[in-house]
């Protein structure tokens, strides 16, 4: 972070000890990633009404801030504020209450390692790519928290079917990246980045037919973690009431809703960062990197919009099946193609 | 005594991003206290009534809520934690395969191939068993399958 950290220091002097600034740089990048979720929630909830709306041929929110409902979301973060805090007489009190804390924090970590531009990543691991696929899977923890402590034989399923899911998922998601791993050489989120600059022929995407087909898998499995789209069997409406967090009101219910709001952008920024040449513009020398970043992570996430709202949902044994028999042989294909790609063309001596 | 790091370690260098997550760890959970404690002044609070029963769509929940479920979530559980293991043997390699294949020639990827066939007979072992089906298959008293989905 060493945008932040110089301008703490042209703001303060040289004064401060290294340890004042490590805090105070680390605090600041963990407010603007909170802020950065909460904007996810604003600003996607009202995309996504939007985007539903004009592919159902109507109008989405229309009237709320005058101009198209911009401020819909807004309207609708304070009424959940309002909502009173009902806690199920016989629910595990202790588990009730640390579960979204979980998928929360599951997911506010893993924004650590995200590169927005090239000062700007709060922390530049080594093990970034690694860091943020571990760091993800408390999710499925937070989710069987939230179901079994929620004393409703509903929510019990709903998080056993979301838990089962995420975790299958995680395998081809993870494999997937491996591809890019190997031609980086490194899992610094940094060096995946820099190794694409160039222009668009060196973005990963493009690298070879295998790396394509990774991309695709990762994209699907993606929409699959986050529970969205056509997988979204934990959390159907019309089946499960509200799946793992029917018993949950007010803010805690909004936990749940930013977190899967905030994991739909951070799975679209780790894609775009991977696979899509991170904040490299398509020609051309580095210009407004951060801006180019957003740009390319908003467009996947306008993507996963429109997958969800065009293809019908998911039976939970389709969902499997397409998980195990499908996504996990054609992933460990594409290590196995990329693999004998990069030694046969040579790039690698 | 186990040597800890000194504060100028801690702070630069490779330790300071382990920090930052931690920093970041803290702030969730500041966050998230913060946002339900502004929750907390702006909301009614009039517990009891109907309020505290489970939802059942509207009727009174049958029997405890906590109920077994099937074995097959066990099943998928079991086949994660054995790909995740494989997929973090992978990391590493994928991490030096380009800097050993100069090394090693095509060593270094058949012997990642061997260990990724062993896993791959075990997971054509598990969906020739039909664990990897959702719905087990109906299969009659002398052995052969019932046809249809």
């Amino acid at each position: 972070m060493e945008s932040i950290t110089g301008l703490l220091t042209k703001i303060f002097g040289d004064g401060m000890s290294p340890m004042a600034l490590l805090i105070s740089g680390g605090l600041t990048m963990a407010l603007i990633m909170s802020l950065v979720m909460a904007m996810c929630a604003i600003v996607f909830t009202w995309m996504e009404r939007k985007v539903a709306g004009f592919l159902q041929s109507r109008y989405g929110p229309m009237r709320v801030g005058g101009f198209h409902g911009v401020l819909q979301p807004v309207a609708d973060m304070l009424k959940i504020l309002g909502k009173e805090d009902i806690i199920p007489d016989e629910a595990d009190k202790a588990l009730f209450m640390l579960s979204p804390f979980v998928i929360f924090i599951g997911s506010l970590m893993a924004w650590a390692a995200i590169p927005f531009a090239p000062g700007f990543i709060a922390s530049n691991l080594d093990l970034g790519l690694f860091y943020i696929f571990a760091v993800s899977s408390a999710a499925p923890a937070g989710i069987l928290m939230a179901g079994w402590a929620s004393n409703n034989k509903w929510a019990l399923y709903g998080a056993a079917r979301g838990a089962a899911q995420m975790v299958s998922y995680e395998i081809p998601l993870a494999l997937a990246a491996i591809p890019v791993v190997m031609a980086t050489g490194s899992l610094n989120m940094n060096a995946i980045v820099d190794a694409q600059g160039g222009g668009v022929l060196n973005w990963y995407i493009v690298h070879d037919p295998f790396l394509f087909l990774a991309f695709c898998l990762y994209f699907i499995a993606s929409i699959a973690e986050v529970n969205r789209g056509p997988f979204d069997m934990p959390e159907t409406e019309s089946e499960l009431v509200a799946g793992y967090h029917t018993e949950y009101t007010g803010m805690r219910f909004a936990f749940f809703f930013l977190a899967e709001y905030a994991n739909l952008f951070l799975v679209s920024c780790i894609a775009t960062a991977v696979f899509l040449g991170g904040w490299h513009p398509i020609a051309g020398p580095v210009f407004l990197p951060g801006l180019v970043f957003l740009i390319k992570a908003v467009i996947l996430v306008f993507l996963q919009m429109l997958v969800r709202w065009t293809l019908p949902r998911l039976r939970v044994d389709q969902l499997m099946h397409t998980c195990w028999k499908v996504m996990v042989p054609l992933t460990l294909l594409c290590v196995l193609g990329s693999g004998i790609w990069m030694m046969v063309s040579g790039e690698l001596l | 005594m186990a040597h800890l790091p000194t504060l100028a370690a801690v702070t630069t260098g490779l330790h300071a991003n382990y920090v930052t997550v931690l920093l970041f760890l803290l702030f969730g959970i500041f966050f998230g206290n913060l946002a339900l404690g502004v929750a907390k002044l702006v909301r009614p609070s009039k517990p009891g009534g109907e309020k505290g029963v489970a939802y059942e769509c509207g009727e009174l929940p049958v029997g405890s809520s906590w109920v077994r479920f099937n074995i097959r979530f066990y099943l998928i559980a079991l086949f994660f934690i054995v790909f995740d293991v494989e997929v973090i043997f992978l990391y590493p390699w994928a991490v030096v395969f380009r800097d050993l294949f100069p090394v090693a020639g095509s060593l270094v990827f058949v012997e990642m191939m061997i260990f990724i066939s062993i896993l791959v007979l075990g997971l054509a072992y598990v969906w020739a068993k039909g664990d990897l089906d959702w719905v087990k298959g109906l299969v009659r008293r002398d052995g052969t399958e019932v046809s249809g989905e």
